[in-house]
């Protein structure tokens, strides 16, 4: 067991320092000189000059790779050009808006599909089945950003029923906070059933033909017993996988949602950041959501082995 | 057999009506889709204007027509970019295997560990935003996935006998990768390229509707979905449609990739 998480441990940190060469290079790709972009048009050419060493731009790459690495290792991902905050607080602070949506609304479409994929699954081919695939075939083909604006004006503007657009934290007010919440989980949530679902029917399928379900069935279980003891824990895993991989895809996706309701999240704030090209504020949400994309990924697999203890063997 | 042939039918009859659209759009549309009108701004759909007019007064269906083209060009220059450099990096590190395979798939799966959209995001701050920034940048994004599943594919087939039978009779390396395996790669090929076709088309109208994507004026979905935002209210089709058209089209997508997955991959056969 401690060789398995070790050994996930010491895979992760290649892919860490080929995220960072990455994120490192695409920044230094964006067109323009981000010494002249701070100063801004008024500046002279000596003023440019020294910001550039100031910047540490006049040394070889990999000597700004080794500078940079080193800065972000500390904790120092710069300031942001537009309003000079610290963009590490400004990335975390938004993301943790981000993340709040996300993880509820992960949650909440676990729970409701993962059940539905597994009863389509058992009764396969049936009339529950057929509905069950159908309509998380449409769920998953219904654009976010679409199925949010409906739902905003259903809901927000007709019906009048929720807040429109605009975002409370639940630490200062839970009441208004979770009523703000409400339309962008719901989105998402209808959104990811879809996936779930149709990978929970799946993977349940590949594990209801196999050998031992029959014996199960035939030891006289009931069918409830066979589905939840027996099928259940073992086809649960590629869709706890794919779980891990929505949460991470989502937090990189939210942009969206964050445009139709008006929510300032880390995707927003990426975006607003490309137009004003902030460098050092798109260098660090690249790196925050790949990072938590990497640990998300982390610790699906480091829970892998509570559903199916066979991982560890391998 | 049967649910394969109502996925595909359907799945294909939605995907051919939006090719079809698009080629109409390129030599037809109902009114000239710039065409500005004052006098008929925000006209509801009717009979002059089946799908009505946006606050410029132009017209929403000749339009969606033009985004249709927009779309089908967009997804299929990326698809195609992806296929062709994922299918070469997949090969090349399938076949060669050793400290090449290595490196290249640490690269690799490095670039999956950016959510494609995201990747996406950043490589349109360095191309700018435009129609083949765009291109590029979900190409590069969707690069990765295709050389992992061409490299899996490469796998599992170089031990095969017909793959050691065309060496031994002399045949090059190349021609054996050019002639034996890569056909025998073209089934899980055609099913990745169906799905990416569908997150093309989503991608690039999230990235219009943020901005980010084809500018205005000219006309894509996602800008004009983006553009009906602030009308939701008093004119809901400015948004509804555009939404509708990219709905459509990913449900025929999905359709049509669930139904070539369960004709093209044999690990579903046992299922249905």
């Amino acid at each position: 067991m401690i060789k398995f998480i070790l050994n996930r441990l010491v895979m992760a940190i290649p892919t860490i320092v080929i995220v960072s060469v990455a994120v490192f290079t695409l920044i230094r790709l964006i067109p323009g000189d981000p010494a002249a972009l701070m100063l801004g048009d008024m500046a002279e050419p000596q003023q440019i000059a020294e910001m550039r060493s100031v910047l540490g731009l006049d040394r070889s790459i990999p000597e700004q790779f080794v500078i940079w690495a080193g800065n972000i290792l500390s904790g120092d991902f710069g300031r942001s050009i537009v309003t000079d905050e610290p963009v590490l607080h400004l990335v975390l602070s938004r993301f943790m808006v981000s993340a709040e949506i996300v993880v509820i609304a992960v949650l909440l479409a676990s729970l409701i599909a993962v059940p539905a994929g597994v009863i389509a699954a058992w009764r396969q081919n049936s009339l529950t089945d057929l509905a069950l695939v159908g309509t998380a075939t449409v769920l998953l083909s219904i654009p976010t950003f679409w199925l949010g604006l409906l739902l905003l004006l259903a809901f927000g503007l007709k019906l009048g029923w929720l807040p429109v657009l605009g975002y409370v934290p639940i630490s200062e007010n839970w009441k208004a906070g979770l009523l703000y919440l409400v339309l962008p989980v719901m989105t998402l949530v209808i959104h990811e059933m879809g996936v779930i679902i149709r990978m929970a029917r799946a993977s349940t399928l590949e594990v209801l033909r196999l050998d031992y379900i029959t014996h199960a069935r035939a030891k006289g279980l009931s069918e409830s017993a066979v589905l939840w003891k027996h099928a259940f824990k073992n086809a649960f895993g590629p869709t706890w996988t794919m779980i891990g991989l929505i949460l991470g895809n989502l937090l990189g996706g939210i942009a969206v949602i964050e445009t139709v309701f008006t929510i300032p999240g880390l995707g927003r704030l990426m975006v607003d950041s490309i137009f004003q090209r902030d460098y050092p504020v798109i260098q660090g949400c690249l790196l925050l959501v790949a990072f938590s994309y990497v640990v998300v990924n982390l610790v699906v697999d480091l829970l892998y082995p509570l559903f199916d203890p066979r991982v560890v063997a391998e | 057999m049967r649910k394969f042939t109502f996925n595909g039918v359907i799945g294909g009859g939605l995907i051919a009506a939006l090719v079809i659209t698009a080629l109409i759009g390129v030599f037809w549309t109902p009114y000239d889709p710039s065409a500005l009108g004052f006098t008929s701004r925000l006209a509801a759909p009717g009979a002059a204007h089946w799908l009505g007019t946006d606050e410029f007064g132009r017209d929403v269906a000749s339009r969606l027509m033009i985004g249709a083209r927009a779309s089908v060009w967009i997804g299929c220059l990326t698809v195609a970019f992806a296929v062709v450099c994922g299918t070469l990096i997949g090969l090349i590190s399938g076949y060669a295997r050793g400290w090449v395979d290595g490196v290249i798939m640490a690269v690799n799966n490095a670039l999956l560990a950016f959510p494609g959209i995201l990747l996406a995001l950043g490589l349109l701050a360095v191309f700018g935003a435009n129609q083949y920034g765009i291109i590029f940048a979900l190409g590069i994004a969707y690069t990765p996935s295709m050389a992992r599943v061409v490299r899996g594919a490469v796998l599992s087939l170089r031990e095969r006998e017909f793959i050691e039978a065309s060496r031994i009779m002399g045949n090059s390396e190349i021609y054996t990768m050019l002639r034996h395996i890569l056909p025998n790669c073209l089934a899980p090929i055609t099913v990745l390229a169906t799905s990416m076709f569908g997150w093309a088309i989503l991608s690039e109208s999230a990235l219009s509707f943020l901005g980010l994507g084809v500018p205005p004026p000219a006309p894509t979905w996602g800008n004009m979905l983006a553009a009906g935002r602030p009308f939701i209210e008093q004119a809901v089709w400015l948004g509804f449609f555009p939404g509708l058209c990219i709905a459509l089209t990913l449900l025929g997508i999905n359709l049509l990739g669930d139904a070539l997955r369960d004709k093209l991959d044999p690990r579903m056969r046992g299922l249905k």
